[in-house]
């Protein structure tokens, strides 16, 4: 099923047009006239030239070499790849949402800060926390919102020696990039043979010069810090705080609260729990939410309500400041919203239930033929070890890449860092049985296959639009943008190494 | 593995060749092996004063980067630019293709360096 | 039951017992009763479709965007026009329900998306490398200011006034949490003031930072800027409108090291703010302190050619705390969506998008200033949007529009207390020769 595609710029053609304005109805003014000659371009911009037609064709053939959630089973750990509601769509499509202008008046825009001041509370009730903060743009703009909130309280409190952060070994790596992108120094506790945090560890990196720790609970190994309150105690006692990273939130939506375990801070990933779509990479949404004492602090504005109409307060003196412009990301806030209102109370714990139910489930099945670095129940999450296999003579990563000839995205592979050729799978809620037992049934063949046939599993992907990439040349001589070079001079455009034609382009056309 | 016994190592998985007062310093068999395919090398400029055990640079395979850690002490004195345009030649010589030379300050740095016999052992 | 969770009540009770147990309390074991929660959560009752579209429906209306209004209002969201066929692709399930591509096997689409979009950042700022996109312009212009600090191993930029008040904003958070100290040098007449940059420039600043089209709507002297940044040895960075490059020299032909900016011009909604999407692009020089991620060309086994996140050990699942950024989930749909505007608008379509604004705008400026009740303001010239001094407060002036449907220009007061009663009025392809009459009319009423 192997089909080529072209770039669109490939299939230009001068002089095509897909769009028409409505006429000038003002008089025309010459642009040489309103702006010095040394501001205009004298070359147009290097853009295609195509029709309607050809822009839907082409966008159409690039969906089609695409999957997504509403096409199979995407059992990504830490991912939380559940089924984006249709309606959830439809909602945030409304022109009273869609038209608004950031900068219209308040008074115009009851509806929407009335929405924001809801989602808040929920949110808040639903994480245990004080008050919200709306306005990250995704889960690592979430955590650097949420450690410039804890920098910001130890600066207030006069404990600028706190320059530490503590992060597990198993953390996701935004965890460490958020701390030194915050201007700590990271510290690394260990993992117990249990999967938890090591509590003599942590005792003793534990001092005043560590500003707190960041935790995800469940874990990155899918299983619950049964420690967490002592865990708490240890970083409180030595003048820490606790951030949460909510990452894994679908595992514990009305069952527990990161706020009655003790943290201070949280985020969430809306694009994960609160079913807001992935979109090939975004846009999301990280929503932090704060205990009483770190208010203060968070991001402006917050949505308030005087008790007759909702409005932005602006004036924060302790604020860490702004951190996005405008107010977030409206449209994804919207679906939330509208995800939170159609599962209700008891669909959101039933919800997260299902979660864990589905990943034991699969667990039990699948620890036949995997390895299971830490053999207890799990979360909403497992992860298993492909040693057995890589000892057989098969990588995770040929696993993986045969997993797509039985028609199913990947688990995360090789995350996180602690389990050797780690397999993370995260089932989620919205998959029927059926689903998790073809999965299932998919891995026990290519375990079979790893041990009759290794060779079919080493080369695989073998159905999908192109096979296994060249990831080496892909870093070694970078192509990051197409480039039309004049004739076939490959020289003529941007090498990072020394270039030389490329094989692979298209007759009459370099891609540099 | 080739662990050549003219050379020294770091248990960091470097090795050392000292020709006088200078010491050319570069990364394993074992090193390039376990990081597969290296596509990039960062070398800090000539002049960069190193000391022993610190971070002078990085070299990265597709799907990891890995600090060098300095096993002496002193500045740099020579960078291997042929890296910059073919970071696979460590890949294909460990040993022939150094990274950077350094202007050994401490002589007795050299006595905490493995040789070739303690370098195999911490491999096993 | 919920509709959004399939396995049945004899379901569970099948795979309950599959694991040896009876209740589904057995697989919450490990949870501490102290943290257990006891009450179910404070959230409304589960809502079917219709009631969910009543109540969210209701909350829609009572905004200004489910009325007809007329929108002169800019500052950094801008209504332009958003060809219908933008929509019919984004709501593809495989583009927006899709996940990262880091399996490049089942993702070519989005990568290759992708790979179209940095291309045509590339063109449209005419630098060489473009990352995937970040959040917004806010962001990717503190991006840009980490990004010259780590370049240049400096610890300061100098801003100019004339960019995005709210921009400057995130700047000043970010550089409060790293270090970096970011000094403003006012306005002078609308536009950078370059002897007062050159003088607030020093030995120890990464960058020289300017908007063009500023935050008034005025087109600025990169090239003169970038004289003083590289100068002093620091960087310049611009932050551009993606719309006025079909029209105005591409930042990179005027020296500029870093360009940023918001995609939103390019058929993006208003959307009360957001989603956007920031942009990013740079010489080539700079690649490796670029944030984000970042798809390239490469082949696969049988030789095809073939899209791939590349360049990956600068982002935080590889480097953690040594990555160029802590980025990971960015706005890719949305840059779909700018690329496919860019894409159906094309090289004519922009540039013809681009001089209708520049058109309309002056004629609304012409038809305002004929009027005696506005004075200009700058002498510069400007770039779909301009500010006219007012002769009565701008609150007030724009408290009368609104009922007449009009959303009247920013109130520049509000953010530059040396600019009380001065009106920014944005004008797009949109306005109509009417709604601008029906503006000037009514602005004098």
């Amino acid at each position: 099923m192997r089909k080529a595609t072209k770039l669109i710029f490939e299939q230009s053609v001068a002089g095509r047009r897909g769009y028409q304005l409505p006429p000038l109805d003002t008089p025309t003014v010459n642009v040489s006239d309103h702006y010095p000659a040394d501001v205009l371009r004298t070359q147009p911009p290097g853009l295609p030239e195509v029709s309607e037609i050809d822009a839907i064709r082409h966008f159409t053939a690039l969906s089609q070499r695409n999957y997504g959630v509403d096409a199979g089973f995407y059992p990504l750990g830490s991912c939380t790849m559940k089924y984006n509601p249709k309606i959830n769509e439809d909602v945030a499509r409304l022109c009273g949402f869609t038209n608004s202008h950031p900068y219209q008046p308040e008074e115009l825009s009851q509806g929407i800060l009335e929405l924001l001041y809801k989602l808040d509370q929920m949110l808040a009730d639903v994480t245990g926390m004080a008050r919200m903060s709306l306005t990250p743009a995704a889960g690592a703009h979430g955590e650097m919102a949420g450690i410039m909130a804890i920098k910001a309280y130890h600066r207030h409190n006069g404990q600028q020696q706190r320059t530490k952060f503590i992060v597990t070994d198993s953390a996701h790596g935004t965890n460490p990039a958020t701390a030194a992108a915050a201007g700590y120094e990271t510290v690394e506790v260990k993992s117990n043979d249990r999967g938890g945090v090591d509590l003599n560890e942590l005792q003793r990196l534990m001092g005043p010069d560590v500003a707190g720790l960041m935790l995800t609970n469940p874990n990155t190994l899918g299983l619950f810090e049964c420690d967490i309150v002592k865990i708490a105690s240890i970083v409180h006692g030595g003048g820490g705080l606790l951030y949460y990273d909510g990452a894994n939130a679908n595992a514990i939506m009305g069952i527990t609260r990161p706020g009655d375990m003790g943290f201070d801070v949280v985020h969430l990933n809306l694009h994960k729990s609160f079913s807001t779509p992935h979109g090939g990479g975004g846009p999301g949404a990280g929503p932090i939410g704060v205990k009483e004492h770190l208010v203060p602090f968070l991001p402006r504005p917050i949505v308030e309500y005087d008790g007759t109409k909702y409005y932005f307060d602006h004036d924060r003196p302790l604020s860490v400041g702004r951190i996005k412009n405008f107010y977030g990301h409206f449209l994804v806030l919207v679906r939330a919203y509208a995800y939170i209102l159609s599962m209700g109370p008891e669909g959101l714990r039933h919800a997260s239930e299902t979660a864990v139910l589905n990943a034991n489930y699969m667990l039990h099945k699948l620890k036949t033929r995997f390895d299971v670095p830490y053999d207890r129940i799990c979360m909403h999450e497992f992860v298993l070890s492909g040693q057995r296999q890589k000892n057989q003579g098969c990588s995770t990563l040929d696993i993986a890449k045969r997993l797509l000839d039985y028609g199913f995205h990947p688990p995360t592979v090789y995350f996180p860092l602690i389990v050797k050729e780690a397999i993370m799978v995260e089932p989620v809620e919205t998959e029927p049985v059926e689903t998790l037992d073809a999965f299932i049934d998919a891995m026990l063949r290519i375990a079979d296959e790893v041990e009759t046939d290794p060779d079919l599993v080493k080369h695989a992907p073998y159905s999908t639009v192109v096979g296994r990439l060249d990831e080496v040349k892909a870093v070694r001589q970078p192509v990051l943008r197409y480039k039309e070079a004049p004739g076939t001079d490959a020289s003529a455009a941007h090498p990072t190494r020394p270039t030389t034609p490329s094989p692979m382009a298209p007759a009459g056309k370099a891609i540099i | 593995m080739n662990i050549p016994t003219t050379l020294r190592y770091s248990k960091d998985h470097e090795w050392v060749r000292l020709e006088g007062n200078t010491a050319y310093i570069g990364i394993t068999d074992y090193a390039q092996n376990a990081l597969g395919d290296i596509v990039f090398v960062e070398l800090p400029p000539v002049g960069t004063a190193l000391h022993m055990g610190g971070v002078f640079g990085v070299v990265e395979s597709v799907k990891a980067a890995s600090d060098l850690y300095c096993p002496l002490s002193g500045p740099v004195i020579a960078v291997n630019t042929a890296l910059m345009d073919d970071p696979g030649l460590l890949n294909r010589d460990a040993y022939a293709n150094w990274l950077i030379a350094v202007d050994l300050k401490d002589s007795q740095e050299l006595e905490q360096l493995l040789d070739a016999h303690a370098y195999q052992a911490i491999l096993e | 039951m919920h509709r959004y969770i399939p396995n049945t009540d004899t379901q569970r009770q099948e795979m309950l017992a599959s694991l040896g147990m009876q209740h589904i309390e057995e697989l919450f074991a490990d949870i501490p009763a102290q943290v257990r929660l006891n009450r179910p959560l404070d959230v409304p009752r589960s809502h079917s479709e219709l009631e969910l579209m009543t109540h969210i429906k209701a909350l829609a209306d009572k905004n200004l965007g489910a009325t007809d209004y007329v929108c002169f209002r800019g500052a950094g969201a801008y209504d332009h026009y958003t060809p219908s066929i933008v929509n019919h692709m984004l709501l593809r399930q495989e583009f927006f329900t899709a996940y990262t591509p880091y399996q490049p096997e089942i993702s070519q689409g989005t990568l290759q998306a992708i790979f179209e979009f940095q291309s045509m950042v590339c063109e449209l700022t005419g630098l060489d490398v473009a990352n995937a996109s970040v959040y917004d312009g806010a962001t990717a212009l503190a991006e840009a200011a980490m990004m010259a600090g780590n370049a240049t191993r400096r610890s300061e930029v100098v801003v100019s006034g004339t960019v995005h008040p709210e921009h400057r904003a995130v700047l000043e958070t970010y550089g409060r949490t790293r270090d970096m100290t970011v000094k403003v040098v006012p306005h002078k007449a609308g536009c950078a003031d370059m002897e007062a940059l050159r003088l607030a420039v020093t030995p120890i600043t990464a960058a020289v930072i300017l908007q063009s089209p500023n935050f008034f709507g005025v087109v600025e002297d990169l090239s003169g800027a970038a004289s003083i940044a590289h100068a002093a040895g620091a960087l310049l960075i611009a932050s551009v409108d993606p719309l006025s490059l079909g029209l105005l020299k591409p930042p990179g032909e005027l020296g500029v090291d870093i360009a940023v900016g918001d995609g939103q011009p390019l058929g993006v909604p208003l959307s009360f703010g957001g989603p956007y999407v920031g942009f990013m692009a740079a010489s080539q020089k700079l690649l490796r302190n670029l944030p984000g991620r970042i798809v390239g060309i490469t082949s696969d086994t049988a030789g095809q050619r073939a899209y791939v996140l590349t360049m990956q050990t600068r982002e935080q699942h590889i480097r953690r705390e040594k990555a160029t950024s802590n980025i990971c989930t960015n706005n890719a749909l949305v840059a779909l969506a700018t690329s496919i505007y860019l894409t159906v608008m094309g090289k004519a379509g922009l540039r013809e998008v681009a001089e209708q604004c520049v058109s309309k705008s002056c004629y609304a400026y012409a038809e305002l200033l004929k009027t005696g009740e506005f004075e200009p303001a700058f002498a510069a010239p400007f770039f779909r949007e301009f500010v006219v001094k007012s002769k009565r407060p701008v609150a007030e002036l724009n408290q009368g529009l609104l009922t007449h449907q009009i959303l009247g220009g920013y109130d520049l007061g509000q953010d530059y207390p040396d600019l009380q009663n001065h009106w920014l009025v944005a004008v797009t392809e949109k306005r109509t020769k009417a709604e601008i009459d029906h503006l000037v009319r009514k602005a004098v009423q």
